[in-house]
C-alpha cells in the first residue's frame, strides 16, 4: 500500500489529469507520510516563484485518473506570520500566480493534538472548497488510553474523515477511494465562529460529540525528557549527542572513504593502462574519473550525516537540541532551530542550508544560509591537512597539545565564530523596521520512526545533493584539465624550449607552466601578491573556486609532483620563479597562514551558491553571499599574513 | 477575532478579573497551572493572534512543564500538547493561576 498509487504502468506521468488536491495542516501533523503514500517517490519539488519556500508536487492515479496533489508549507492557522503560511493561504484563496486555486482540500490533523487543531479545521472551513479531513496518529491516541469516534466527527463537521496511520500506510487505500470521488466532498455551508472565544466553545461541543478523550501523557517522553531536558543531565547528553555525532560523521565515514578513494584510485590507473592517447586517458582518468571520485569520496560522510540527521529528527531529539541551544543562537539573533542547520553545515554547507527550511522567519532562514559556508566543511579538510603539515612538524608542541591538532581546533573555532558573528551582523542589517517574528515551537512526543520514513528521508536529501553537485564538479575539473594541459605543444616547441620529449614530468611540467591556467595565474597575482601567492597558489586558489578539495589536486599537478595525492614534499621545497622574487621558498609560515584564513572565510564552492540561489529563489543572495565572504576572506588573509610575518619576523 | 487595537485578543464571556490578580505566563514557575484570561501583545498583533491559534486561548489551561537548562525558552503544556516559548511571548500571556 505504501508503493505509491501508481497503477502498473503508470510511470509516475499523469493522465487525464482530473483534480488539483491541496493538503492542508500544521506542521508535525504527518502531512508528509500522508503526501508521500499518496504519491509515492514520484515527487517534483521546486519553489514558489519568488519565495524562498519549497513547493511539492506529485500525482496519484485514482479511479483511473490521475489526480495532482500539492502539498502545502504546514501552518497553524490562515493568519499568516511567515512567507511559508503566507503560501498556504495564497494558494488556498488562488491569489498566486502561476498556481490555480485547488479543486478540493485534504485537511491533515493530528489527533493528539485535535483540540488545538480544530481552529485551522474552522479555518479552512471558512475557505469553502470540497474538504475532507484526514485524522493522522489514530494508532498513537488509543495508545495512550485517548478515543475519536470518526463517524461522529464527522456528523460533527459535515465532512467525510478518514482515520490514517500515514507512516505505515494503513487507510491510505480509502483516502485514494475518497480522491477519485472528490466531487462528491461537501463543500461547507455554514462556516465555524470566528471569535476565539466562540470558536473554543465551538471546538469543544464538535470534540464532546465526536466522543474525543484527549490522549494521556506520553509517559516515555515525560520520563526521557526529565532527563534529556534536566540542567545538568541534559547539557551532558546534548555534548555527548554532538561527540558522537561528529565521531560518527569523520571517523565511521574515513574507511568508506577510503574505499571510494582506491576505486576511483584504480580505475584511473586502468585507464593510463588501457588508454593509450594521452590525452584521452588525461581526460578520463584526471578530469573525469578524478571529479567524480572528488564528489563520491563524500558520498558516505554525507550520507551518514543525513542519515543521522533524519534519524534524530524522527525519534524527536533534533526539536530539543534546538530547545536547549536556543538561548546560545538567541545571542546572535538566531533560534533554537538554527543551530542544526548551522550543525550540518560541519559537514558540508549545502544540507545545511537545506535545513534552514524549518525556520519559520525568512530573515532568519537568510541570515543562517549567509552564515552556514562558513562553518568548516569537511572539502576545507583536506587543504587544512596539506597547509598545516607544511606549516608545523607533527612532534611539534604548544604546552600539552600537539601543535597540529591545536592549529585545526583553532581553525574551527574561528569558523564557528565567524558564523555565528556574520548571522548576527545580517540580523542586525534585515531586522531594522521590520517587527521580530514570535518564537514557538512544538516539542512533539519521542516516537520510533518507521525505517522506509527516515530511509526516504536521507535519500531525498543525498538525491538533491548528488544531482545538482556532482555536474558543477565534474564540468569545474574538465575546465581545469583544460586549462592545464592547453595550449598544445609539439615536440618541436618542446625540444626547442629544451624540454625532454621522453621525461613525462618534465613535459607535463612545461605544459603546465605555459598552460592557459599560468597565464591566469599570473593575471590575477596582482589581487593575491599581498598574500605571498604565487602564481601557482593563484591557480589553486582559482581551481579550489568551484570545489575546496581541488586545491590539494590542483597544487600536485601545478607542482608536478611525483605523487600528486601527497605534494606536501614537493611544495616544501618550491621556490618561486616569477622575476622580483625569484629563488624564495614560497610556502613560507605567513603565506600558509593567509592560506589556512583564505579557505576559512572564502565561499570556494559552486554547489553551496547554487543551492543558495535555488533555495532563496533569487541571485541576489548568493551574489551577496559570494561577495562579502571573498572580501572577508582577503582581507582577514592579508591580516593573517601581516601577523604573522611580524610575529615569525619573515 | 475581536483584535483590538493593541493587539488584545480578549474572552467575551470570561468573568471579570482586577488586574492586580493577573499573572503574565512568563512569571509562572515549573509546575504551576493557570487560566489564559487574555493575551496583549503592544504593537504586534502578529504575536498575539499566533499565541490565540497556538492554543493560548481565554479560558484555556496551561501547565508550565519546564525551563531550558538556560532558563529560555520554557515548555508549555496546553491543549493536550507541548509547546515552548520564549519569555517575550510568554509575557503577552496574562493569566489567573489555579489553585492545585
Amino acid at each position: 500500500m505504501t508503493a505509491g498509487c501508481h497503477e502498473p504502468g503508470g510511470a509516475g506521468a499523469v493522465v487525464a489529469e482530473d483534480a488539483r488536491i491541496a493538503l492542508v495542516g500544521s506542521p508535525n501533523a504527518g502531512k508528509t507520510s500522508v503526501f508521500n503514500a499518496l504519491t509515492g517517490l514520484h515527487a517534483k519539488t521546486g519553489n514558489y516563484p519568488g519565495v524562498t519556500v519549497s513547493r511539492y508536487v506529485g500525482s496519484c492515479r485514482a479511479g483511473g485518473r490521475g489526480h495532482v496533489i500539492e502539498d502545502l508549507p504546514g501552518t497553524y492557522s490562515l493568519e499568516p506570520i511567515s512567507p511559508d503560511e503566507q503560501i498556504t493561504v495564497d494558494v488556498l484563496d488562488g491569489r498566486l500566480d502561476g498556481t490555480p486555486r485547488p479543486d478540493a482540500l485534504l485537511v491533515v490533523v493530528d489527533a493528539t493534538t485535535l483540540r488545538r487543531s480544530l481552529t485551522l479545521v474552522a479555518q479552512v472551513l471558512s475557505r469553502a472548497l470540497p474538504t475532507c479531513v484526514v485524522v493522522t496518529f489514530t494508532d498513537e491516541l488509543s495508545l495512550r488510553q485517548g478515543h475519536l469516534d470518526p463517524d461522529a466527527l464527522s456528523r460533527a463537521l459535515g465532512l467525510p474523515v478518514l482515520p490514517v496511520v500515514g507512516h505505515r500506510g494503513l487507510g491510505i487505500g480509502q483516502v485514494r477511494e475518497r480522491i477519485a470521488a472528490w466531487r462528491s466532498w461537501p463543500v461547507p455551508a455554514l462556516a465555524p465562529p470566528t471569535d476565539p472565544a466562540e470558536l473554543d466553545a465551538w471546538a469543544e461541543s464538535v470534540l464532546t460529540f465526536a466522543d474525543y478523550r484527549p490522549a494521556e501523557r506520553h509517559k516515555a517522553t515525560q520520563r526521557l525528557d526529565a532527563v534529556l531536558l534536566h540542567p545538568v543531565w541534559g547539557t551532558a547528553v546534548f555534548f555527548a549527542v554532538m561527540m558522537a555525532f561528529f565521531q560518527t560523521v569523520f571517523n565511521l565515514a574515513a574507511p568508506l572513504q577510503g574505499y571510494v578513494e582506491s576505486l576511483s584510485g584504480r580505475l584511473s590507473h586502468l585507464i593510463a593502462g588501457h588508454v593509450t592517447n594521452r590525452w584521452l586517458s588525461g581526460l578520463l582518468g584526471d578530469a573525469i574519473i578524478g571529479g567524480v571520485g572528488g564528489v563520491l569520496v563524500f558520498v558516505p560522510q554525507i550520507m551518514l550525516l543525513f542519515l543521522l540527521l533524519a534519524l534524530l529528527e524522527g525519534v524527536g531529539y533534533l526539536s530539543r537540541a534546538a530547545f536547549l541551544m536556543d538561548r546560545v543562537m538567541a545571542r546572535a539573533g538566531l533560534e533554537g532551530r538554527a543551530f542544526v542547520a548551522l550543525l550540518s553545515s560541519f559537514a558540508c554547507a549545502i544540507p545545511g542550508i537545506l535545513a534552514t527550511r524549518t525556520l519559520p522567519s525568512a530573515k532568519d532562514r537568510l541570515a543562517t544560509m549567509m552564515a552556514a559556508p562558513l562553518m568548516t566543511c569537511s572539502a576545507r579538510l583536506p587543504v587544512y591537512v596539506l597547509l598545516i603539515g607544511l606549516l608545523v612538524e607533527p612532534s611539534a608542541r604548544i604546552g600539552p597539545f600537539g601543535a597540529q591538532g591545536l592549529i585545526m581546533f583553532g581553525l574551527y573555532l574561528l569558523g564557528a565564530v565567524s558564523a555565528m558573528t556574520a548571522a548576527w551582523v545580517i540580523k542586525k542589517v534585515t531586522d531594522r523596521g521590520g517587527a521580530a517574528m514570535p518564537f514557538f515551537m512544538e516539542m512533539p512526543p519521542y516516537r520510533l520512526p518507521a525505517p522506509r520514513a527516515v530511509l526516504l528521508a536521507m535519500w531525498s536529501s543525498a538525491r538533491a545533493f548528488l544531482r545538482k553537485c556532482s555536474t558543477v564538479i565534474v564540468a569545474a575539473s574538465i575546465a581545469l584539465w583544460l586549462a592545464l594541459n592547453l595550449p598544445l605543444h609539439s615536440p618541436a616547441q618542446l625540444q626547442a624550449a629544451g624540454v625532454d620529449t621522453g621525461d613525462s614530468v618534465a613535459v607535463s611540467a612545461y605544459t603546465v607552466d605555459h598552460s592557459y591556467a599560468a597565464d591566469l595565474g599570473r593575471l590575477v597575482s596582482p589581487v593575491f601578491d599581498p598574500l605571498g601567492f604565487d602564481w601557482r597558489i593563484n591557480v589553486g586558489v582559482l581551481s579550489a573556486q568551484s570545489a575546496r578539495e581541488t586545491f590539494v589536486a590542483t597544487l600536485g599537478q601545478v607542482a608536478a609532483a611525483q605523487s600528486p595525492d601527497h605534494p606536501t614534499d614537493a611544495l616544501r621545497t618550491m621556490t618561486n620563479q616569477d622575476r622580483s622574487h625569484a629563488g624564495q621558498v614560497i610556502f613560507t609560515a605567513p603565506t600558509i597562514a593567509a592560506l589556512l584564513v583564505y579557505f576559512a572565510y572564502a565561499l570556494q564552492c559552486m554547489a553551496t551558491v547554487a543551492v543558495i540561489r535555488r533555495e532563496t529563489g533569487t541571485w541576489k543572495w548568493p551574489t551577496i553571499a559570494f561577495t562579502y565572504l571573498t572580501v572577508t576572506a582577503w582581507l582577514m588573509a592579508y591580516l593573517a599574513h601581516t601577523i604573522t610575518a611580524a610575529v615569525t619576523g619573515g | 477575532m475581536s483584535v483590538g487595537g493593541r493587539g488584545a485578543v480578549q474572552a467575551g464571556r470570561q468573568a471579570v478579573v482586577p488586574e492586580s490578580a493577573l499573572c503574565a505566563l512568563a512569571d509562572l514557575v515549573p509546575g504551576a497551572r493557570a487560566t489564559v484570561v487574555e493575551v496583549v501583545a503592544d504593537g504586534a498583533p502578529d504575536t498575539a493572534r499566533r499565541l490565540g491559534a497556538l492554543g493560548f486561548a481565554p479560558g484555556t489551561v496551561v501547565e508550565v512543564v519546564r525551563r531550558a537548562p538556560l532558563r529560555d525558552p520554557v515548555v508549555y503544556r496546553v491543549k493536550d500538547y507541548e509547546v515552548c516559548l520564549r519569555r517575550a511571548q510568554a509575557a503577552c500571556v496574562f493569566t489567573t493561576e489555579v489553585e492545585l
